[in-house]
Parts: structure tokens; C-alpha cells; sequence
């Protein structure tokens, strides 16, 4: 199992807790684990179109996954990851 | 409800006056408990979006996030929202505030009218997404 750290404003939908252990062989499939266990995030998540909302970013031992493979980007059991919010607005 | 100290809130004003005539912003450190939010500190932040558009828009990288955070966590503290100034514009959300936020955190938006600080409010996205209510500030 891989942990992944939610931030504050998306525990309500994870029952509170801060770091969940998920499974999944690349980013894909490790938050498509994380949202079969905790539905309620997925429209935070995602986006209408089924992409990962720009303001969320996943973060890979410290490493943003977009300079890695992004969403392909092979996860190990001891890894860590992080969603961490980017935010903006006009 | 959002608790503010005074002097917390004039200093987020006086960033977005600095700003002027670009948008300011910022972080809220505080405390959350049973829905109440206590805003104890501020941490002003360089508006990350690109120059030519910072008149209407402001960005706070993730970089950025992580440091806040990690600042917050050694204090005691929580990011417990976002603020972020309208340059002559009222104090509401506008669609391209809906959509980059989040639910739970507090948007805190300044009006200013040439250059000063005329009110500020504090907004929450609804959890569908659907639109912002405004949350009252208690200073």
C-alpha cells in the first residue's frame, strides 16, 4: 500500500483522516482507489470532462508529477504522495 | 462565522493596497473547530500569475502551499483559507473564483477603490460547487 496525504479542505470527504493507504500501480490507479473509497472527492478531484481539476496538484515523494509521467507516473509501496492545491482566481 | 483579529484584517487590506492596481493574496493561519474559524495570522504572498494579468487575476503556487503548510504545522496552526483583494471591484466571487476554489476554506475578497481598502468579505464554495455564501466576519 502507497499513503497519500489529503489536505484540509478535502478530509470532510475522507472522514477526517489526513493520510489514507491506497494501492494502484501509477498515479492513475492509485487515486481511481482513493475515489472507490471515498466517492464524495471525485468532483474535487476531477472535472466534468474526467480530467484532474487545474488546481490539483499530486505530488510524488516531493516531486510534482507533471515533470514525472503525470497521471502514468509508476508508484512504489513505500512512496508517498501528496495532493496539494494550487490556488487562484480573478 | 469567521473570527478575525483587527489587526490581522487591516494588514490583509494594507497587502492588497500594496498590490494596487494588481490583486493581492494571501493565506489565513488559524484555527477550525465545529464550523467556526479563527483567523490568528496572515501570510502575504507574491501574486505567482503571470504580470500582465495580475490586474484581475493571482495565483498561489503549490511550491507555495507546501511552505505554507509546513509554516502553519510548525506554529500549531491550519491554512484555514485564502485572501485576495478586487482592485475597483466589488467584494463578491466571480465565475473564475468559483472555479479554482474549494469548499471548506474561507475566501476572504477586498474591495478597494482607487488604491483603498473599502470592506472586505468572506466566502464559502457550497460542496457541489454550485456557488458561494457568504459567511459573516467577526473582528
Amino acid at each position: 500500500m502507497t499513503t497519500i496525504r489529503i489536505p484540509t479542505p478535502l478530509r470532510p470527504y475522507t472522514s477526517g483522516q489526513a493520510e489514507i493507504a491506497v494501492s494502484g500501480e501509477n498515479v492513475g490507479a492509485v487515486l481511481a482507489d482513493l475515489t472507490t473509497r471515498h466517492p464524495n472527492l471525485k468532483q474535487h478531484l476531477y472535472n466534468e470532462a474526467g480530467e484532474l481539476r487545474a488546481f490539483v496538484n499530486i505530488f510524488l515523494n516531493e516531486e510534482d508529477i507533471r515533470h514525472v509521467r503525470g497521471v502514468e507516473t509508476p508508484v512504489q509501496e513505500k512512496d508517498r504522495l501528496m495532493i496539494v492545491p494550487s490556488i487562484a482566481g480573478g | 462565522m469567521l473570527s478575525i483579529h483587527p489587526q490581522a484584517l487591516r494588514a490583509l487590506q494594507s497587502h492588497g493596497e500594496a498590490a494596487y492596481p494588481n490583486e493581492g493574496a494571501g493565506l489565513l493561519l488559524g484555527r477550525a473547530a465545529d464550523g467556526h474559524k479563527t483567523v490568528e495570522d496572515i501570510l502575504p504572498l507574491d501574486n505567482q500569475w503571470g504580470a500582465e494579468e495580475q490586474y484581475h487575476r493571482y495565483l498561489i503556487t503549490p511550491q507555495d502551499m507546501l511552505r505554507a503548510e509546513t509554516e502553519a504545522a510548525r506554529r500549531g496552526l491550519d491554512v484555514v483559507g485564502i485572501f485576495h483583494s478586487h482592485p475597483d471591484h466589488p467584494a463578491e466571487p466571480s465565475g473564475f473564483d468559483r472555479d479554482w476554489a474549494l469548499p471548506w476554506y474561507s475566501y476572504v475578497i477586498t474591495s478597494l477603490q482607487q488604491g483603498r481598502a473599502i470592506v472586505s468579505r468572506s466566502w464559502r464554495l457550497r460542496e457541489d460547487r454550485s456557488q458561494f455564501d457568504e459567511e459573516e466576519i467577526e473582528t
